[in-house]
């Protein structure tokens, strides 16, 4: 039978693109899109939670959560793909919670990174290092 | 045998009980060092191994890894066990004589050879066979006459390692665990029998709660299963949290399981915990299979359990582990072990608890009737099948250890010359029972140490740089230094190619010189490589069963001659 690489891999008991190192360029155009959404305010920590799984069961499909009381907005971003831009959730003034969750596509094992807007101008933000590995032989 | 370039650190000795009067008020306890003196003069008795209760009166009992042993077996523990991050030179990861040193045992000592491997063929003659339902059994039923409503927990990996097993997709299991009087199971490799299978048996066989609070509905993001039991037990209100293998989606195969998600989830058991606190239990116990080194990161970060009975990581530990104000017990693997926690609750809350890790010396146990019987009843049906013999063993095969062991060996081996393949592949599996020298090989033997539900053995071709990514991955997978970024098990048994790890790097720089070993050149990136190797993850996968692969290897031999395996190197 004929493998295509993704399946050789999987067969193989595991395997990951890995690229630990961000290129230059998805470290830049991170810093970019930060800059673009604070405009180069100062950034907080505290206040900000983003929920992920350490270990990806399906890199095409990564259940994520954020969480920012009193957030505006919150921007997640995915310096390991493509193009790192994921999804920006805007709050109204009627929200009742600031809190939101999807699923992300992620290229390989990086961190996700979510900054919040909160309403009295501030910015915080946090990240969280997902894996995204193909196999393993753990038993 | 491997090479060693560098060594680990070994620590002192450290005093349990006073260090955990150090750091709280509560005290861990182990009873393990009284008999250990009778034990190294061979005057070991029942009642010697069973012991007496501690002053606590809340029981349990915990049973984990079993993989469907059911009978007495011969099992050495690891020579390699290397610990990455904080857990370098820490129990578990510790081997021979560091281990004796930790836990002052004697050398060639009953518990020498229970919990170490030095000497394991000298030792194994002298002292017998380990482990046995009917034994176990014998255990459980002295511990419940003493304490008639002690829990019985099962940390899993229950269903499936034998030949039996297999063919009755666990059902020889369930019955003879649902017969010990199990209380409460949590998961692994019960999932790899398919979700249909494992509903029908939560469903309509099991008779005990199957619990995992981390295992998830993918559709609606809701929890499958339930996430604790409440028990009243000795007055005392207790909840037994049960957390599956986290990365049972990413280790095993998805697809016999489509429909479910799992992970650490750490969160979600944090928020388990104060419903359980909030429901009045008294006492919270975490039935685990998330592997040692996770449940300890586990302890620190999720407060408010007082018990992690650990698993997965086939770990047997003497003592209690403090981290905090939660103890950590690890119980072993294959049956080896049983262990019993004497919980002492005062004033609605733990106060402490006194631990005795009892082997299992299947010489010593008698076999309780009843149980002998059954366990009998459900070998019965495959008796004939199990016990041709295939060939002889002229030394030891034995699986455990990070990199290589002897059954691996003569798996890659039979993978190279019967699927003739220049490199092979078998997973890093922590289960399968030992083969003394002289032993005739059965096919029980070899299904012991293959029997699993995805069992093909493909053959395919890959390049040298695909080779090195996916050593790096599963290097990664094992050592890597955030515990929850690891999946237990052991480095995947490489045949026909040799290579240098060096444990600590980050992954993509943990290996080097990767040799072609049949004409001792350097793994071309470019080249390709034919690889053959069994129990893939990747659905429709094609080929014969491992265990056939195996069986006509053995008999091509005759004898098996296991010899030391040189070709990994371990540096840093």
């Amino acid at each position: 039978m004929d493998y295509t690489r993704r399946q050789t891999l999987l067969m193989a008991l595991g395997a990951t693109a890995a690229a630990l190192v961000l290129p230059q360029a998805a470290r830049a155009a991170i810093d970019e899109a930060v800059a673009a959404f604070t405009g180069g305010a100062e950034i907080g920590s505290e206040g900000i939670t983003l929920t992920a799984p350490e270990i990806a069961e399906n890199g095409n499909t990564v259940p994520i959560e954020v969480d920012a009381p009193g957030a505006v907005s919150i921007i997640v971003l995915a310096g390991g793909n493509p193009s790192p831009g994921v999804v920006t959730f805007n709050f109204g003034p009627l929200a009742a919670e600031q809190r939101a969750s999807t699923r992300i596509r992620l290229a390989t094992t990086q961190d996700v990174h979510a900054i919040a807007k909160l309403a009295d101008g501030r910015f915080v933000q946090t990240s969280s290092e997902v894996k995204v590995t193909i196999g393993g032989c753990g038993g | 045998m491997l090479k060693f370039e560098g060594c680990l650190a070994m620590i002192s000795r450290r005093h349990f009980l006073q260090a955990g009067l150090a750091t709280s008020a509560l005290y861990g306890a182990s009873s393990f060092g009284s008999w250990s003196r009778l034990a190294a003069q061979q005057r070991l008795t029942q009642s010697d191994l069973i012991g007496t209760s501690g002053p606590g009166t809340l029981t349990v009992i915990h049973v984990t890894d079993i993989h469907a042993q059911t009978v007495p077996l011969w099992f050495r523990e690891p020579e390699v066990n290397l610990g990455v991050g904080d857990a370098v030179g820490r129990p578990p990861h510790l081997t021979g004589a560091a281990f004796r040193a930790e836990f002052g045992i004697e050398k060639g000592s009953a518990l020498d050879y229970a919990l170490t491997y030095e000497d394991f063929v000298a030792l194994g003659r002298t002292y017998g066979r380990m482990g046995g339902l009917d034994r176990i059994a014998t255990v459980v039923k002295a511990i419940r006459a003493e304490r008639p409503d002690a829990l019985l927990l099962d940390g899993g990996d229950t269903w499936q390692g034998s030949l039996p097993a297999l063919k009755t997709q666990g059902a020889d299991m369930v019955k003879l665990f649902r017969a010990l009087g199990t209380n409460a199971m949590t998961s692994h490799f019960e999932f790899t029998l398919g979700i249909d299978r494992v509903t029908e048996i939560v469903e309509n066989e099991l008779g005990f709660p199957f619990l995992a609070a981390n295992a998830y509905d993918t559709t609606w993001d809701e929890p499958a299963y339930p996430a604790f039991e409440l028990f009243e037990r000795a007055g005392t209100k207790v909840a037994v949290i049960g957390q599956a293998f986290p990365y049972l989606p990413i280790a095993n195969p998805k697809w016999l399981f489509p429909d479910l998600s799992f992970g650490i989830r750490k969160d979600r058991l944090a928020s388990v915990v104060d419903e359980v606190r909030a429901g009045g239990a008294e006492v919270v116990i975490l039935l685990s299979h998330n592997g040692f080194d996770v449940d300890r990161k586990i302890a620190a970060d999720v407060p408010g359990i007082d018990v992690i009975l650990t698993g997965h990581t086939h770990d047997a530990i003497p003592e209690p582990v403090q981290v905090g104000q939660t103890f950590l017990i690890a119980s072993g693997s294959h049956g080896k072990f049983v262990s019993r926690v004497d919980i002492d609750v005062d004033g609605g809350a733990m106060k402490g608890l006194t631990h005795r890790l009892i082997p299992i010396f299947s010489d010593v146990i008698a076999p309780d009737p009843e149980m002998a019987a059954l366990v009998e009843e459900t070998r019965a049906p495959f008796k004939a099948e199990m016990s041709e013999v295939l060939g002889k063993a002229d030394g030891l095969l034995y699986r455990r250890g990070n990199f290589n062991g002897t059954w691996d060996d003569l798996i890659c081996d039979a993978l190279l010359t019967e699927r003739d393949a220049e490199i092979a592949l078998s997973p890093g599996f922590r289960w399968g029972s030992s083969v003394m020298p002289g032993e005739d090989i059965t096919r029980e033997h070899v299904f012991n140490a293959t029997a699993m539900s995805y069992p093909q053995a493909y053959r395919t071709e890959m390049t040298g740089e695909t080779l090195k990514t996916v050593l790096e991955d599963v290097a990664d997978n094992l050592f890597n230094q955030d515990p929850y970024y690891q999946q237990g098990g052991d480095m995947v048994r490489v045949g026909g190619m040799g290579y240098r790890i060096d444990i600590h790097a980050k992954i993509g720089a943990r290996l080097s010189d990767m040799t072609l070993l049949s004409t001792g050149e350097a793994i071309d990136p470019t080249r390709s490589y034919v690889v053959a190797g069994w129990a893939s993850v990747n659905e429709g996968t094609e080929g014969p069963p491992i265990w056939d692969v195996v069986e006509a290897h053995i008999r091509n031999k005759g004898t098996v001659s296991p010899s030391p395996n040189t070709s990994v190197v371990v540096a840093g």
